[in-house]
């Protein structure tokens, strides 16, 4: 049984069609790469699968059992984490506070327990704190968990999304172009932690433009272009697909 | 080795002076009834009290969750009118008045809390500030309410043996909702519930996208603020033993808006601090009469100008702790 089953989804913005009948499906434990040109859909069906959007038609089934209609929120208890293409950290609160949020819905406590700071609660807060730290050491951040998330880096702000997304405790991570704006250091421990989250029983999804990368990590690729998709396999014969050549060169003029 | 000393020697110092300050402050306040024999001091002391309490109140709609309530009196008027009507109609005991004057504000923040928070956070501004003018119409124009004259001659319950018809009496009892309530939201707000509420005033969508719900943590933030001005409210009844539609008018929330933001939306010592000059600045400004709230404006203008987080921010409104 597929971890992820996206089958025929389609999604329009009133008359604009931005994925038609599209499926592809991720087994736990592979490295799936979503690909494509830009306006190809690719972060539209990430809002599809994590419940930003209502897809038109057509199903996804997440760990065996459909999820559509489910809000955001909920998909997150059921085992899905996400990061952002434009970093959406909580910039007012520490790396630590924004790596406890990401555990919200692993946790409890609630308005009277907080209120009378019951020893469930405060138990409950040292383990969060405890969990956070062991996330930021993770991602290679310990030493900045008391600032602001808005001050770091910006390199160690897509390893903090990261860690949020982890404290979830997630079984599928939709990584957003994680690598968009990194260095090539930053690339290669980017692929480091990818191949860490995965051997912690996690497996990744991602969308990414930096084919090298892609082309590295991936154990499997799809390939969208106008919000279908056009192309599916290892990364070698998806290298060599004319379709999707085509989709990032263009055609070649008749005759040249 | 000295430096090592020095950093772990800062915020035991630093908790020893704030523990110090507080204990100060708390004689102070208990003392004052003692030391002062002026009906006048205790009466503006009793006043700040309440807009301490209101103001604890509305932080966690405005400071913790960010939702700009314009309509917080409406809250205040139903808990001061449900204790009102039940007491002296129905004569319901005074502690499940209380109760009730709490839970009823409480239920009308549901209803608007549950058809507004749908749509973003704007739409609760625009809404609040009719519904308070709402409340305040319906309180002027019903039959159990009193119509203008309102309802008058509340029975001041006794506490413990106690009048609250005493001014004393009540100063102390406000003292203590002040107290707890301190306690209560200072908890609430550096918690896994605080922590929600800022992440859902900070990015609504990466919120949701962490697992919390936002409708809820919104309705939730709404209904403790609601509760809490229903309370106050109540209390309020008590102590002017007669409630009537002109003391709940729009300026009223907006002094209670302008303590939270004077002080430091999100931060609890400022709101404490915010509800006690909204009162006090302005009797202070007595001697200039006529000119005292131009020089009050001006004096926020300066504020706002020079401190824009308020005047004790909330943390993360200041600098990071490295």
């Amino acid at each position: 049984m597929p971890l992820l089953s996206v089958e025929n989804v389609t999604l329009t913005f009133g008359g604009l069609t931005a994925i038609r009948d599209l499926s592809f499906q991720v087994h736990a434990g592979e490295i799936v790469g979503l690909i494509g040109p830009n306006g190809a859909g690719k972060t539209s069906i990430f809002n599809c699968i994590t419940g930003f959007y209502q897809p038109a038609s057509g199903q996804i089934v997440f760990d065996g059992r459909s999820v559509l209609g489910l809000r955001p929120h909920r998909r997150t208890e059921l085992g899905m984490a996400r990061t952002f293409q434009n970093l959406r950290l909580f910039p007012n609160l520490t790396a630590a506070e924004n790596v406890m949020a990401g555990a919200h819905c692993r946790t409890r406590a609630g308005l009277f327990t907080s209120m009378l700071r019951t020893p469930a609660q405060r138990l409950e807060e040292r383990q969060v704190r405890e969990m956070a730290l062991h996330w930021l050491e993770f991602v290679g951040l310990k030493d900045q968990a008391n600032r602001f998330s808005k001050n770091l880096p910006y390199g160690a702000q897509r390893r903090l999304e990261i860690a949020r997304a982890m404290a979830s405790q997630p079984k599928l991570l939709l990584l957003d172009e994680p690598a968009a704006g990194l260095n090539p250091a930053e690339k290669e421990s980017l692929m480091e932690l990818i191949y860490k989250i995965r051997e912690g029983g996690v497996t990744p999804l991602l969308i990414e433009h930096d084919m090298s990368l892609v082309m590295r990590i991936c154990s499997r690729l799809v390939v969208l272009d106008h919000g279908e998709k056009i192309a599916e396999g290892d990364p070698e014969s998806v290298r060599n697909n004319p379709r999707v050549i085509e989709a990032y060169l263009g055609k070649e003029e008749e005759g040249a | 080795m000295n430096t090592v000393n020095a950093r772990s020697a800062g915020p035991d110092r630093g908790r020893l002076a704030r523990t110090g300050g507080v204990v100060l402050l708390l004689a102070a306040a208990v003392a004052l009834p003692f030391v002062s024999s002026s009906p006048y001091v205790l009466d503006i002391a009793i006043q700040m009290l309440f807009y301490m309490a209101l103001a604890l109140g509305l932080n966690v709609v405005v400071g913790y969750a960010g939702l700009l309530d314009l309509g917080y009196a409406a809250y205040f008027a139903v808990g001061a009118y449900t204790l009102g009507i039940l007491t002296k109609t129905f004569q319901v005991n005074f502690w499940l008045a209380l109760l009730a004057a709490g839970v009823f504000a409480m239920l009308l923040g549901s209803f608007i809390g549950m058809t507004v928070l749908r749509l973003r956070s704007d739409y609760l501004t625009m809404v609040t500030l009719g519904f308070g003018e709402i409340i305040r119409i319906t309180a002027n124009n019903l039959k159990i309410t009193g119509g203008p004259t309102g309802i008058f001659g509340i029975m001041a319950p006794k506490v413990f043996g106690l009048s609250l018809g005493q001014p004393r009496n009540i100063y102390f009892v406000m003292l203590i909702v002040v107290v707890l309530s301190t306690i209560a939201m200072a908890r609430l707000g550096n918690s896994r519930v605080g922590r929600a509420w800022a992440c859902l005033r900070e990015d609504q969508d990466a919120a949701e996208a962490m697992g919390i719900n936002t409708l809820g943590y919104k309705l939730l933030a709404y209904l403790t603020g609601t509760f809490w001005g229903g309370l106050t409210g109540a209390f309020f009844a008590v102590k002017m033993t007669a409630v009537s539609p002109g003391s709940f008018s729009f300026m009223q929330s907006v002094t209670v808006l302008l303590a939270v933001v004077m002080g430091g939306m999100g931060s609890v010592p400022g709101v404490v601090l915010g509800g006690a000059l909204v009162i006090l600045l302005p009797e202070m400004l007595r001697a200039v009469s006529d000119w005292r709230y131009l020089v009050f404006g001006a004096a926020l203008v300066l504020l706002m100008l020079f401190r824009p987080a308020g005047l004790w921010p909330a943390r993360h409104a200041g600098k990071e702790e490295v």
